[in-house]
């Protein structure tokens, strides 16, 4: 009671305190969940509010940034990280975090994900997974998993999803985590390893959409997905020890790669270096 | 600066960089490459930035990203590019965000002709992004005017608050002239406004003083919200009718209320003239030859010179041509400003000379629609 207490004490420092509220979520929406971690992580590294900058594409996911007190922006849909890219490349002392859905990551911005995770710019991309579109009423999205009934797959979704934290390793990025909104100790370390990496950094968030896709599939309440998140996910050290078969339809936790690579502004530090030097 | 034989894109770049831009977002495309070429090498040089993104969407996008940031902001592309730029060119006139977009036009539709000029993206500049909203758009038509006409470019979109479209077209870009430079402090740049209240008093979008609020950079100690959703004062999405009004009458206001200052054009003997020739870009050099041409014949032919295309210089043009019969308005398309035009003169005044095969509109064309009128 104690700790709660003192955690909403912390959010409330963070949130903006005016006519926002109550947000535009669904009682019961993961999304929220992710926000709070956001904001511990960030109140746990001590960082300046006013060198946070917190952008977003379009979509539930993509409502976030209104709700905190940083620098933030609400941008085109899929195109969150290409702004962020502009905003960090002219303010690098800045903590650039992009907050996006994953029709908004890896559908409409799927060419801008794999290529700020290639460039290594250091961006914290925070994916927050909830196999659909959300916002536009429960559509199949690029995590949809195979089988399952979407709005416009009425006759269950015929495509493969992408795994997104195995698509960011091999697409370049420096840090690669996954948790889910039920883990919220893991998620939030992870956010804080994330934030604290100087290149690319991505965790993807496993959620959920309990009006739309929840609803189509007869998936329960909000308590029963997160249970499902709960008993359906495994760690990344437990699921090396199993087979493909066993691993099947399982969600793995974890850091997937800690890697230190060249950051993007910084090698153009460099680079203006090398031109003023050609230069004299 | 001394004298220097230079290209139009070379122009744009240098123009550019005199108005103090110190971003740049781009994908290559022909006719508009050379200015990423050449901001890629002089950006650092000035301690700016390059990046050459993933297409024109994400470069559109990181100039916006760049513009809040505090830096003055451009991309560089040509009709497929400028197609795919639209979306975020409407979130800059949405949000507020000061950046310049630069098309150098080439024959389209579609992939077209990339190596031929073309006016036909005039429309687009006014009307390519969904919804209204205010745009500014210049048009070159020598070396010497595109590099003042890019300075120009990041003054309104500073002053204005407000994304500047530069229509330049492939032969002003591509075309190489003797420019005499201006010197550099002869340059006049317009800086972003700032902000006279504290943090937490600051509103975005604040108008009791000015239609054109300060915008802070982010990262300087002013948090507040943009987003393309119709907003507030604070910049946070507002579901209030009378808001979403004030912002639609203000953001219109702010453009319409300085017309003075935004409408750029020259105008040569129209005073006693029979026949006024009106045109711009690339076009604007055969209509001066032409003018010429018929004036050696005796004819009393007015000219004007249109650089800025959007707004419309609506009272410039009616009250040249309200003595007037005949209007010919010559265009590297299908009759585009024409429209315009016919808007504001009587239409059976306009005659229109139009040319979509990817070639210059040439000088004996226009001098047959001038001496069709006189004769
Ligand atoms: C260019 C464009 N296309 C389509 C839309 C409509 N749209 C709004 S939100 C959304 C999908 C959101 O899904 P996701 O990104 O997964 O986020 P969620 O709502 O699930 O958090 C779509 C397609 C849009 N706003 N812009
Ligand atoms: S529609 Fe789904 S994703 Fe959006 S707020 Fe509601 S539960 Fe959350």
């Amino acid at each position: 009671m104690r700790a709660q207490r003192t955690e909403s004490r912390v959010h409330g420092r963070y949130l903006r305190h005016s006519k926002e509220f109550p947000n535009i979520w669904c009682a019961g929406c993961g999304i929220g969940i992710v926000l709070a971690a956001i904001i511990r992580a960030v109140d746990g590294l001590q960082l300046d509010k006013n060198e946070v900058a917190m952008l977003s594409g379009i979509g539930c996911t993509g409502r976030m940034p209104v709700y905190v007190d940083f620098n933030t922006m609400h941008t085109t849909h899929g195109r969150a990280l290409a702004f962020a890219t502009g905003l960090k490349m002219v303010r690098p002392e800045m903590k650039v975090l992009v907050v996006m859905g994953d029709g908004d990551a890896l559908a409409i911005g799927g060419n801008h994900f794999i290529h700020a995770a290639r460039r290594n710019i250091g961006l914290t991309a925070i994916v927050v997974n909830n196999a659909t579109y959300g916002m536009t009423g429960g559509q199949s999205s690029p995590t949809t998993p195979t089988g399952v009934r979407t709005a416009t797959a009425p006759y269950g979704h015929i495509e493969q999803p992408f795994p997104v934290a195995e698509l960011a390793v091999t697409a370049g990025a420096a840090f690669v985590a996954r948790s889910t909104v039920f883990h919220v100790r893991e998620l939030e370390q992870y956010l804080s390893q994330a934030i604290s990496k100087e290149g690319f950094a991505v965790v993807e968030v496993m959620s959920y959409c309990h009006t739309t896709l929840g609803r189509l599939n007869r998936w329960g309440t909000p308590a029963e997905m997160m249970r499902r998140l709960r008993d359906d996910s495994l760690t990344l050290k437990r699921a090396e020890s199993l087979s493909e078969a066993e691993k099947q339809g399982k969600i793995v936790r974890g850091v997937f790669v800690d890697r230190d690579l060249p950051e993007y502004t910084q090698l153009y530090e460099r680079v203006i270096e090398r031109a003023q030097a050609e230069r004299v | 600066m001394p004298a220097r034989l230079m290209q139009g894109d070379e122009a744009c770049a240098e123009g550019a960089l005199a108005g103090g831009c110190r971003f740049f977002a781009g994908y290559p495309i022909t006719p508009a490459t050379e200015i990423a070429e050449i901001l890629a090498r002089r950006l650092p040089q000035v301690g700016g930035k390059f990046i050459q993104m993933e297409d024109e969407i994400a470069s559109m996008a990181a100039v916006i990203g760049a513009s809040i940031g505090g830096a003055k902001a451009m991309t560089a592309t040509s009709g497929p590019g400028f197609s795919l730029m639209q979306e975020n060119i409407g979130y800059a006139a949405m949000a507020e965000i000061p950046c310049v977009i630069v098309d150098v036009q080439r024959l389209g539709p579609s992939t077209g002709r990339p190596t031929s000029p073309s006016q036909g993206d005039v429309m687009q500049a006014r009307w390519g992004t969904h919804g209204d909203h205010p745009i500014i758009a210049l048009s070159p038509s020598s070396v010497r005017e595109t590099l003042d006409l890019t300075v120009q470019a990041f003054n309104f979109s500073e002053r204005y608050r407000t994304p500047v479209i530069l229509l330049m077209d492939e032969v002003v870009g591509h075309m190489r002239e003797r420019v005499e430079l201006p010197r550099a402090e002869t340059i006049k740049r317009v800086e972003r406004p700032v902000t006279t209240v504290p943090p937490e008093w600051y509103k975005p979008y604040e108008d009791s003083v000015s239609d054109v609020p300060p915008l802070v950079p982010f990262g300087e100690g002013y948090r507040y919200h943009v987003t393309g959703l119709h907003h507030d004062e604070r910049g946070c999405p507002t579901d209030h009718l009378e808001k979403i009004q004030a912002w639609s009458d203000r953001v219109f206001r702010k453009i319409d209320s300085s017309l003075s200052d935004i409408i750029l054009y020259e105008e040569d003997g129209i005073a006693d003239a029979n026949v006024l020739v009106i045109a711009y870009g690339a076009t604007a050099r055969s209509a001066w030859h032409a003018v010429k041409l018929a004036r050696e014949r005796g004819g009393k032919i007015g000219f004007l010179k249109l650089k800025t295309i959007w707004p419309f210089a609506e009272e410039v043009v009616e009250h040249a041509a309200a003595r007037l019969h005949h209007v010919v308005v010559p265009e590297m398309n299908r009759g585009q400003l024409v429209l315009e035009v016919e808007r504001v003169v009587a239409r059976n005044k306009v005659h229109r000379v139009n040319r979509t095969d990817g070639e210059m509109v040439h000088p004996g064309d226009i001098l047959a629609a001038i001496e069709e009128r006189i004769l």
